[in-house]
């Protein structure tokens, strides 16, 4: 074993056993809504990784080239480097298209990823006290991802992608008074300038993944020091966190999921094509696609455009055009809004104390009211943003469905919004487990005012001092201490994480995750916690399915033989018999 | 170290994750063979798909059969220190050899590296382009100028008979063919149907306008030709061509620019000058 030295060397210099001791014990929630920002993590790692690959063969250079190589449509034409070398990386480089397919796939399920795990965030309240810096820089890496984003998928150089530059180029000139030179300032001269493309290469493979490392970096060392936060459940408290730790059972599962997210960006980069800029041709002036779609992730910013009426006003002579609203107001207030969020929340309910147990969303129904809503507005801004192509699939007058749009876009996400917020009310005084459990009368009720729930007290902590049935029980381990801590009416038993060297200690961290919980020394460890109901049932369901597809194939087999012993070609049934084998065999076997 | 044996799940589980691994490992291997064969993109991915697949699924059930899950706790101390502590921490900051006691020096200090910081941002400067005149000036001109002859995308020279009716003709000034704002388009349309007079003037219903959409600088490339209208496929705003290039429908909020044409002694059009508003996208300008 060349590992034991090695480990040795390296503690004897860094003394890392300690802290490498109390890292392996972190504790993670076992909930599946902390999985989200881990994929959104090893979607930035795929980026990194196909991308620089990317970078080995794309030439940022918006010089003449002739493309020579084995797309024949193209083959002999002068266009520019980074669109010559686009396809040739597609076309003449061996796992080119894969990688590059990838690469944009893992763009796409990023920002999918970071918007589904900040909708968790928001609806469980997980920005509150501490946990404001994350929610800030969460939504800084958002914001940044957007921008990568439309940088990469700008530099090829291909016609579609040129349209979205010039639209971005002419939403940031329809800022009032600085809106020319800052376009100015980033293309270095009007658009399409040769500067462009450089400056956007250098600003998607350098300075915004620098920028994105060290906010990911930033965002996990708080995430690690502030610990998790978690949902309220029994023997979960303010003062503790409640799951597995991370070595091992973490540390295999978060690896699953990377391993899954690759698999599934690879089986989609090689599958289903994406951007495939040799049919959308090179950038020129004078020359447009239709249809034109951008990226999902922008898409809001485009329905927008699409659906803001022909308005524009002077100030004193001076020009402010109609894409300065769906445009510059609309994005800057969308992300001052998530910026400011846990502020002004934390203005209107008065709440500042920290939190470590998570809102069930139905606890805030206002909070998942504006949620609801807000998410409501963007998906409709989406769809807003393929109006040309619904109106062809449905064969209606594009412009009733933009005259429908510009309505619906405004009351689908009040509708949607109350109507949460009514689920919400009816969900937390019913207190009925799902949305199946509510009844007629709990949604009349809720239509109703009711008593006022203080914010940030819904679910006050029992006394600490008088919790019936509950307890810890300490034990010595050789040298060291460990404790549980048992709940006789749940049946449940929690282990510590790591263990202590002094009986002190192993009270002092009791103590502080079970605050007046009794305490009480024990022989020796306990026996393993017996498996939890559901997984009995579940094995119990899964050894008589399992014998009994056993059992069916073993009929069916002697069924087969008997059919081969005594042919009967004129039974149709028989002669179609094989292909069904075929089918059942694979379930058979045990 | 005395070494339990595993029960017969446990067997099941290790045979079933040892599967796994090797199913991946001849994903990797299939991937490997693939490219080197030029086999394909599609081939490449599910290669590479079932080997981190292989992988994932691995590991899931190394991690669900196992490994226990949950069950354990962990203590969550806050965040506030205890007074003591701040206090500790504080006097530390307020001991008398500590910088932050200086406020004047702490001023000179703070002022020098603003000074500095302004410095630094001098360099930006050199992101602009050092010879223009200022962005909306250079955004308004174009190279449309009085004698500036129209071709087609080819650099061909533009005759009056070259502009069929019934369609649209991208036109380009001489020797600018790739510049930004300066792609226009001809038609040719009826007089008598103008409801309103073209910016630009016309030929005989020969009508040159900008190809930019005011709204956010697409080409106008769609030409509904019964109609008269031009419609930008990026936002769907539409220009009805009969009545001066007036947006109808769509978030455009401004006429096309026209542009004033003539025929040459040579007998090719040519620009009388520059379009008669700034094409494209609209900005902070006076017109």
């Amino acid at each position: 074993m060349i590992m034991r030295p090695l480990a040795r060397a390296l503690d004897d210099r860094l003394r890392l056993s300690p802290i490498t001791r109390r890292a392996l014990a972190k504790i993670f929630p076992d909930h599946w809504s902390f999985m989200l920002g881990e994929i959104a993590l090893y979607s930035f790692i795929t980026l990194i990784l196909t991308g620089v690959y990317l970078t080995l063969f794309f030439d940022a250079s918006s010089a003449d080239r002739v493309y020579h190589g084995s797309y024949a449509p193209l083959d002999g034409t002068t266009t520019s480097a980074a669109y010559a070398s686009t396809v040739r990386l597609s076309w003449d480089v061996r796992a080119g298209l894969l990688i590059r397919q990838t690469h944009h796939w893992a763009a796409l399920a990023f920002v999918a990823a970071i918007v589904l795990h900040l909708s968790r965030i928001f609806f469980t309240g997980a920005f509150r006290k501490p946990r404001e810096i994350n929610w800030l820089i969460g939504v800084t890496m958002l914001a940044l991802a957007l921008a990568n984003g439309f940088t990469g998928y700008s530099m090829p150089d291909d016609l579609l992608s040129g349209l979205g530059l010039r639209i971005l180029t002419s939403v940031v000139e329809s800022i009032p008074v600085i809106g020319t030179w800052l376009v100015t300032l980033a293309l270095g001269g009007e658009f399409p300038s040769d500067d462009m493309i450089p400056r956007m290469f250098i600003t998607h493979v350098l300075l915004v993944p620098a920028v994105l490392v060290a906010l990911v970096s930033l965002h996990l060392g708080i995430l690690v020091r502030q610990k998790h936060s978690q949902f309220p459940g029994p023997g979960r408290t303010e003062h503790n966190v409640v799951g597995s730790r991370l070595w091992p059972g973490y540390t295999l599962r978060t690896l699953a999921l990377f391993a899954w997210v690759l698999a599934v960006l690879f089986a989609l980069g090689g599958l289903v094509q994406i951007n495939p800029v040799w049919l959308y041709g090179p950038f020129a002036p004078a020359e447009s696609t239709s249809p034109a779609q951008p990226d999902w992730y922008i898409a809001w910013g485009d329905g927008a455009l699409r659906l803001f009426p022909a308005w524009e006003f002077r100030i004193a002579g001076y020009l402010v055009p109609a894409p300065f609203f769906p445009g510059v107001v609309l994005g800057g207030l969308s992300f001052a809004a998530l910026y400011l969020w846990p502020f002004i929340e934390r203005w209107r309910t008065g709440d500042h104390q920290p939190h470590q147990l998570l809102d069930r969303p139905r606890n805030h129904p206002v909070r998942l009211g504006i949620g609801v809503g807000a998410l409501t507005f963007y998906v409709a801004l989406v769809v807003a943003a393929g109006d040309d192509i619904l109106a062809r699939l449905l064969r209606v007058p594009l412009y009733d469905l933009l005259a429908l749009f510009r309505v619906l876009v405004l009351v689908l996400p009040i509708l949607a919004g109350i109507l949460a917020f009514l689920i919400a009310r009816a969900l937390r005084r019913s207190e009925a487990a799902s949305l199946g459990g509510l009844t007629r009368a709990d949604l009349r009720q809720a239509t109703r005012p009711g008593p006022r729930h203080p914010v940030g007290e819904d679910e006050p902590e029992a006394p600490t001092l008088h919790r019936p049935g509950e307890r810890i029980e300490l034990w010595p381990e050789g040298e060291l201490w460990r404790w549980r801590y048992r709940n006789e009416a749940g049946q449940l038993t929690l282990t510590n994480n790591r263990a202590v060297t002094s009986e002190e200690e192993a009270v002092e961290t009791a103590g502080l995750a079970y605050p007046g919980v009794d305490r009480i020394v024990v022989p020796g460890p306990p026996p393993p916690p017996p498996p939890g109901r559901m997984r009995t049932a579940l094995r119990r369901w899964s050894r008589a399915a399992a014998a009994a597809s056993l059992l069916v194939s073993l009929l069916l087999e002697r069924r087969r033989r008997g059919g081969d012993q005594g042919p009967q070609p004129s039974d149709p049934a028989e002669s179609g018999s094989p292909t069904a084998d075929e089918h059942v065999r694979p379930g058979g076997r045990p | 170290m005395s070494r339990r044996t595993p029960s017969k799940a446990e067997r099941v589980a290790s045979r079933r994750i040892a599967g796994a691994f090797l199913v991946s490992a001849a994903g990797a291997v299939g991937f490997a063979v693939t490219y080197g064969l030029n086999g394909g993109t599609q081939w490449e991915g599910v290669c590479l798909a079932v080997a981190f697949a292989g992988l994932a699924v691995g590991l899931a059930v190394w991690s669900r059969r196992l490994v226990p899950t949950g069950g354990y706790v962990e203590e969550h101390e806050g965040f506030t220190p205890p007074p003591a502590e701040q206090a500790m921490t504080a006097a530390v900051f307020r001991a008398p050899e500590s910088p932050t006691r200086r406020w004047g020096l702490l001023g000179a200090l703070g002022f020098a590296l603003t000074a500095l910081g302004v410095a630094a941002l001098f360099p930006l400067r050199s992101l602009l382009p050092w010879d223009r005149q200022r962005p909306a000036r250079s955004l308004k001109n174009t190279p449309w100028g009085p004698g500036v002859r129209l071709v087609d995308d080819q650099g061909r020279p533009l005759r009056p008979d070259g502009v069929p009716a019934d369609t649209m003709v991208a036109v380009f000034p001489e020797g600018s063919i790739d510049v930004g704002d300066a792609p226009a388009f001809a038609v040719r349309l009826n007089p008598e149907r103008f409801i309103r007079q073209p910016a630009g003037g016309h030929l005989g219903g020969l009508v040159v306008w900008s190809l930019l959409c005011t709204h956010a600088g697409c080409p106008v490339r769609l030409y509904l030709k019964g109609a008269a209208r031009v419609l930008c496929p990026c936002h769907q705003s539409s220009f009805d061509l009969l009545a001066g290039a007036r947006p109808i429908a769509g978030p455009a909020a401004r006429p096309l620019p026209g542009l004033p044409i003539e025929v040459g002694p040579d007998g090719f059009l040519r620009a009388t000058g520059d379009f008669t508003a700034p094409p494209g996208a609209g900005f902070w300008s006076r017109r």
